[in-house]
């Protein structure tokens, strides 16, 4: 049994996150008060942002889950088998390109078809914008968390060009696209701002849980993959198909949760569509050991503090991006402690992927 | 200017000015991976040192502003060196949280300072200081010896840092901890101190680099306004092949395409222009393809202890 599944399985398995988000939110809280802000006001802002009525909870903070749960579903898979993908931004971009292109086309199908290319669409798209650091990594050993991170930039300005030239809408005021057609739109709760993505992005974490600890193929991907190793830099270790494999399929998950996002929620792409969700999916997928089920409960979290962040700007005045620093001391508190047990757990690794 | 002299002179003027930041983030982080440690922690360095200074320079002067950026920069470097070589944890993860870290930091302080509004801010900036004589020198006078002064800093530490990892005991040290920490530690060096001091020093020059960005490059601050140079600057490591000389010179490469941004739009021709955003990120790229097997990493790079 990995250490992911045995660590949310026991008591012992809640301290960690529960002690890290604890802190994120303390060290927030010294230094909202430090820079003269109401540490009270601004919590009790992320609360009633978050889950403080029937309206934030559905249409503010469980529409914040899809976009992590399917970005950080793939990370799972990525992260298992060793291949840092940290360009989940960007790829989520490109699948929202697709989308929309595909969306704006779609309006003559009947709509399980047009959801479905649509799909297909932001998938291939999100993969593809991982092909050039998978070459990278595969061919020349070279790290694809920098290749993956470069990817993001080159991801905003196209979305940027995206939207001020072929997909601009018609009245060519604004950059941003026209709506999609209705046949490319997700069904949503009729009064909220849910979307069927979330059943669907649930789903996704639950079949991933079965293949993890169920196939041999699950059991084959290493727990929280070592660290780059220099002779891979140089090129002389080859990088292995499970490790392609996981990191173009993660890319297209990526790539899926833009489609969604713009299927579901924007119906129409514009800049800054993603307020972070590929990082903030890095940060859900570490809290959670790498597994899916955990996911669940940390993508929830996470998007309730953006929800909330929302509101703490609004009421409190307090600038949103402050909920970047939640998350980084969260990821810090997770990675200092899966340090010390980094070597056992390296010395305790199952198979070598083929 | 429309003469050809007048525009390569304008020319490599701009790539020297754009490719200072690059280099003092760059040859400080090179300083670090020589000892073993990659810190993508330096893209935030980069972008705390760019907000201190522009704090400390609307209070007390350009000159403030550099050391404040520095003293930023080595600030998160600290903290990385703290979690990734003291607590042994993961390199990657720890470089990517605290440039996390720093996006939300940075951008919560400045909004604190300077209002929600966003109007640019006027900030004191760095004058040219020429070098008399040299900078008369047809075409690349200018463009070398009459810059603002982190461009002459670049100019010592490029052949400090040769000095240093090459004659030095610590800096020998430091290379041996990079190739194999065991093998460096059965020889008496103290690894984790090294790399730590070597990680720091690092951050401090792209604070550095950072604030040269605000004080003689753009002229202000703006949230999230180094946009991957830190980034950038490992992958001119990997092209540099970890050689100060050779990393300064790619460095230089990535300015003068900058450069060549200017030149085109100055030109007016109708491209879009964010395909030249696009640019030094695909750059970067393919200069990790090209190198990547033809130059040797240190060994150890990127190894938890």
């Amino acid at each position: 049994m990995s250490r992911s599944l045995a660590g949310w399985r026991s008591l012992g398995g809640w301290l960690l996150p529960v002690a890290a988000v604890s802190l994120g939110l303390l060290i927030l809280s010294t230094g909202l008060w430090a820079a003269g802000y109401s540490a009270a006001d601004a919590l009790g802002a992320l609360w009633r942002g978050s889950f403080g009525s029937w309206d934030a909870v559905t249409s503010a903070t469980l529409p914040r889950m899809v976009p992590l749960l399917f970005i950080g579903a793939g990370l799972t898979l990525a992260f298992r088998a060793g291949a840092f993908n940290i360009g989940a931004e960007g790829q989520f971009y490109a699948g929202a390109i697709a989308a929309t292109w595909a969306g704006l086309h779609l309006g003559g199908w009947p709509s399980p078809f047009a959801l479905l290319i649509l799909a297909a669409a932001a998938m291939l798209a999100g993969a593809a914008w991982c092909v050039i650091p998978t070459l990278l990594r595969v061919r020349f050993g070279v790290l694809e968390v920098i290749s993956t991170l470069l990817m993001n930039f080159v991801a905003v300005a196209l979305v940027s060009l995206m939207v001020t030239g072929p997909l601009q809408e018609s009245r060519r005021v604004y950059p941003q696209s026209d709506p999609i057609a209705a046949a490319a739109r997700l069904p949503i709760l009729p009064g909220t701002r849910l979307h069927l993505g979330l059943p669907i992005a649930i789903l996704l974490c639950l079949g991933l849980r079965v293949l993890y600890s169920r196939t041999q193929w699950g059991f084959r991907l290493r727990a929280l993959g070592v660290g780059p190793r220099a002779a891979v830099i140089t090129g002389r270790v080859p990088a292995g198909r499970y490790l392609a494999a996981a990191l173009l399929g993660s890319a297209a998950l990526a790539g899926l949760a833009g489609g969604v996002e713009v299927s579901g929620v924007s119906y129409a792409l514009f800049q800054n569509l993603s307020p972070g969700y590929g990082f903030t999916a890095i940060a859900a997928v570490l809290l959670a050991r790498l597994d899916p089920l955990g996911l669940m409960v940390t993508s929830l979290l996470f998007a309730a503090l953006e929800a909330g962040a929302g509101a703490m700007q609004r009421e409190a005045g307090i600038p949103s991006v402050a909920v970047y620093v939640v998350e980084a001391v969260v990821i810090l508190v997770v990675v200092v402690a899966e340090g010390q047990a980094f070597r056992n757990a390296i010395t305790a690794r199952t198979a070598e992927p083929a | 200017m429309s003469t050809l002299p007048g525009v390569a002179a304008g020319f490599v003027e701009a790539s020297v000015r754009v490719a200072t930041p690059l280099a003092l983030a760059a040859l400080g982080e090179t300083l670090a991976e020589r000892g073993g440690t990659i810190n993508l922690g330096i893209e935030g360095s980069m972008l705390a040192g760019a907000l201190a200074s522009a704090l400390a320079a609307g209070a007390w002067g350009p000159d403030a502003g550099l050391l404040a950026g520095a003293l930023a920069g080595l600030a998160l470097a600290a903290l990385f060196a703290a979690v990734a070589i003291g607590a042994r944890a993961n390199q990657i993860i720890t470089g990517t949280a605290v440039s996390l870290l720093a996006t939300g930091l940075t951008g919560a302080v400045y909004r604190r300072v300077y209002g929600n509004a966003g109007a640019t801010l006027t900030i004191p900036t760095l004058p040219a200081l020429s070098v008399p004589g040299l900078d008369q020198i047809p075409i690349v006078g200018h463009a070398l010896f009459a810059q603002a002064l982190p461009t002459y800093l670049v100019y010592l530490t490029v052949p400090l840092l040769w000095w240093v990892l090459s004659r030095t005991r610590w800096g020998l040290g430091l290379s041996a901890a990079g190739e194999s920490a065991v093998a460096a530690r059965a020889h008496g060096v103290p690894v984790s101190r090294v790399r730590i001091v070597a990680v720091m020093a690092g951050g401090a020059m792209a604070g550095l680099g950072g604030a040269t960005l605000v004080l003689a490059q753009v002229g202000t601050f703006a949230e999230q306004m180094t946009a991957g140079r830190g980034f950038i600057a490992i992958a001119i490591v990997v092209l540099g092949g970890w050689h100060p000389v050779r990393v300064a010179a790619a460095a230089l490469l990535f300015g003068a395409a900058a450069a060549l941004q200017f030149l085109f739009q100055a030109l007016g021709t109708p491209v879009p222009y964010q395909l030249f955003l696009m640019m030094p990120y695909l750059l970067a790229l393919a200069a990790l393809a090209g190198r990547i097997g033809r130059v040797r990493a240190p060994a150890a790079l990127g190894q938890d202890l």
